[in-house]
């Protein structure tokens, strides 16, 4: 993959999704196009019901959007089957959820290891590779420790570790402090303010005004549709 | 193309580390199968009886039927066996009582079917009387066989120590005896039994050989397990708990053809001339035919059913048959419970399953595809019914050990029943786990991810 900075590396058009919930439509997102560069911070805002999270899985390819195009690393994703999306998310993609998301039966280093356990990485190569970002988080101390021994913080900065350890083109962070306290909150924000200065494209959900601060580019969306495109 | 040389090469990857994959996948599914321990125990238990009762039935049943059988096989498949029988006691007047009851195979009824029958080949009288036969004061309870030389080899019941006696002893009337297993201790505890002496009756026998030990009786009924058990009551020849055997014509001589019983208060005498008959026939396939040939040539000469004939062919026939019917029966309790067991496993991972729905999420948010996830779940249904299957192989096998350690039963394990049992019960954990396995992997990846 070629990556030069500040060079497209995915893009957005017209895109359109449809819920069907009973005999209501809900239209998620009406005609979106967004073009991401390499190296970006993105902050996406928007009131409850705008159609963040949907954006966020359909650029995430959890999710296929009802119309339009979806651009990932100059392919066209937004229609491939299942098991093409599942491959696009272990080697392109990587997700910080607000609820941390961590495996429970599994140590710190284990839950690190599952994006790499399903591109088929050996073992000692993906022990190796999760023991080295679980340091670059400050973790290696506790390498096999299980999620429910760790504070809130900690739970978030492995799971950073688990969206960075598979060198993904884009982060998605879905509100990735809301569950923290401002202190813990601070120190996730000041790991992916680290990230984006090395290089990292990352697009993050959020409602709080001052974490957008740090972002270099605010999305407003409002009712499915992109309200506010502010590069700064 | 740098995206598809990168995706084969990983392609490659994964076909390189298959295995290893496949091995952590294991060792994930253990995991969480370890992690609730009580639950894995209480959902394999289903599957724990099913193959261990299965296993250990088939044993016992092995076992039973390999007693029978070979108790069968002992009498000789070739061999058709025809026995006096006292005929049931009519209920007439008590003024009308003869006391001369006569009944039973007779001399002429063997030469008839000699007559009748050329493909016979030998014909083994016998003559039994239960008698007491003392060695000094020692005296036991016995059923005297007035018998031919070739007894042996045709009852395939042969001489352990000694020989049998001849045929010049068997015309000259003779009086030597070849003793059965357990009389030889029962009288001579001390001395050795061959070349001691014996009486019975007035008449004293010269022993000149003991025979191998035999275990059990047939009737056309079935088997008489056991020599100790008297098997009826009453003067009928065959309830004495040991055998001597002597010669047809030393028998004939010293106890003539009348027997005289004391029943009661009251005497009553019986006159049988023989009361056992084995005919041998040359060719295994002429058995059956043989013996119904025999059955009409006595039916058309007895008044009364005075006799029986017993084919041990047939009777081993029958077993055969009675055992296939018995493995049916076995085969189908088998297949009832490893489908319940079947359906509990089921049941359990529907819910873990469900329990588990956020980490499904979780899995799939990070490349895993729906195969990887239903790999998951069927590893762990298949190391649930494995387990089950080899704790439960285990125990089959040990039951019928400790059956045959305290009970003395017979039993044999044979080496396909466990395979099966085994085969079946991990076929079950993968035919089960299907459903619950298939129902993870089409989880909408964002819906399991917001699961609570």
């Amino acid at each position: 993959m070629p990556m030069q900075d500040n060079g497209e590396i995915a893009r957005v058009e017209n895109l359109s999704k449809t819920y069907v919930m009973g005999v209501v439509t809900v239209q998620a997102l009406r005609g979106i196009s967004l073009s991401i560069s390499s190296g970006e911070y993105i902050a996406v805002m928007g009131p409850s019901g705008c159609g963040k999270s949907t954006l966020l899985n359909i650029l995430g390819c959890l999710d296929r959007p009802s119309g339009g195009q979806y651009f990932l690393g100059g392919e066209d994703v937004s229609r491939l089957d299942d098991d093409h999306l599942s491959e696009i998310r272990s080697t392109r993609l990587g997700f910080v959820f607000q609820s941390y998301n961590l495996i429970q039966q599994l140590s710190v280093v284990e839950n690190i290891e599952v994006p790499l356990y399903y591109q088929g990485v050996d073992e000692e190569e993906s022990r190796r590779r999760a023991v080295e970002f679980a340091t670059r988080v400050g973790l290696e101390s506790r390498l096999d420790h299980r999620p429910f021994e760790l504070s809130g913080g900690q739970q978030q900065r492995v799971a950073i570790a688990r969206a960075l350890v598979n060198d993904p083109l884009i982060i998605l962070a879905d509100e990735p402090t809301g569950n923290l306290d401002s202190a813990s909150g601070k120190e996730i924000l000041r790991l992916l303010n680290e990230l984006h200065d090395s290089g990292k494209t990352v697009i993050m959900v959020t409602h709080s005004e001052e974490i957008s601060e740090r972002a270099g580019r605010i999305v407003r969306l409002l009712d499915g549709e992109v309200e506010h495109d502010l590069v700064r | 193309m740098t995206s598809s040389g990168k995706s084969q090469s990983m392609r490659a990857l994964k076909k390189a580390f298959g295995l290893s994959r496949m091995k952590l996948t294991i060792k994930l599914g253990m995991k969480s199968l370890w992690l609730h321990r009580l639950r894995s125990l209480l959902t394999v238990l289903g599957i724990v009886f099913g193959v261990c009762s299965v296993i250990a039935m088939l044993a016992i049943g092995e076992g039973a039927s390999y007693e029978a059988q070979e108790q069968i096989r002992r009498l000789g498949s070739n061999n058709v066996i025809i026995r006096s029988v006292k005929p049931p006691e009519e209920k007439t007047s008590t003024s009308q009582r003869t006391w001369l009851l006569e009944y039973g195979i007779t001399y002429k009824d063997l030469e008839r079917i000699r007559a009748t029958l050329p493909l016979v080949e030998i014909l083994v009288p016998a003559r039994i009387m239960r008698k007491d036969v003392w060695n000094g004061g020692r005296r036991i309870d016995c059923d005297i066989y007035g018998t031919v030389p070739w007894y042996p080899e045709v009852n395939n019941h042969h001489v352990a120590r000694g020989r049998f006696f001849t045929e010049m002893e068997m015309n000259d009337g003779t009086n030597v005896a070849v003793l059965d297993a357990g009389i030889e201790t029962a009288l001579f505890p001390i001395d050795p039994a061959i070349g001691g002496t014996v009486r019975a009756g007035s008449q004293y026998y010269r022993v000149i050989g003991v025979m191998e030990p035999k275990s059990a009786r047939i009737t056309s009924n079935g088997v008489d397990s056991g020599t100790t058990a008297p098997a009826k009551s009453g003067n009928g020849p065959s309830g004495a708990p040991y055998r001597m055997y002597v010669p047809l014509n030393a028998a004939r001589k010293q106890f003539g053809e009348t027997l005289v019983n004391q029943q009661s208060g009251s005497f009553e005498a019986t006159r049988v001339e023989l009361h056992e008959a084995t005919v041998k026939v040359a060719r295994l396939a002429d058995v059956i035919d043989a013996a119904r040939v025999i059955g009409d040539l006595l039916a058309a000469n007895h008044r009364k059913v005075d006799y029986e004939v017993v084919v041990p062919l047939e009777l081993l026939r029958q077993a055969e048959r009675t055992k296939r019917i018995f493995n049916i029966v076995l085969g189908a309790i088998a297949a009832i419970s490893l489908l319940v067991g079947g359906i509990g496993i089921m049941n359990i991972m529907l819910a873990s399953v469900t329990e588990r729905t956020r980490e499904i999420g979780i899995r799939r948010a990070l490349g895993a595809k729906r195969r990887d996830i239903i790999v998951q779940f069927l590893i762990e249904t298949v190391l649930l019914a494995g387990v089950g299957g080899v704790i439960g192989v285990t125990l089959g096998i040990a039951i019928p050990i400790v059956i045959t350690w305290f009970a003395g039963m017979k039993t044999i394990v044979t080496l396909w029943s466990p395979l099966i049992a085994f085969s079946i019960s991990a076929m079950v954990g993968v035919i089960f786990g299907i459903y619950p396995a298939l129902r993870a992997a089409n989880m909408d990846p964002v819906e399991a991810l917001r699961h609570e």
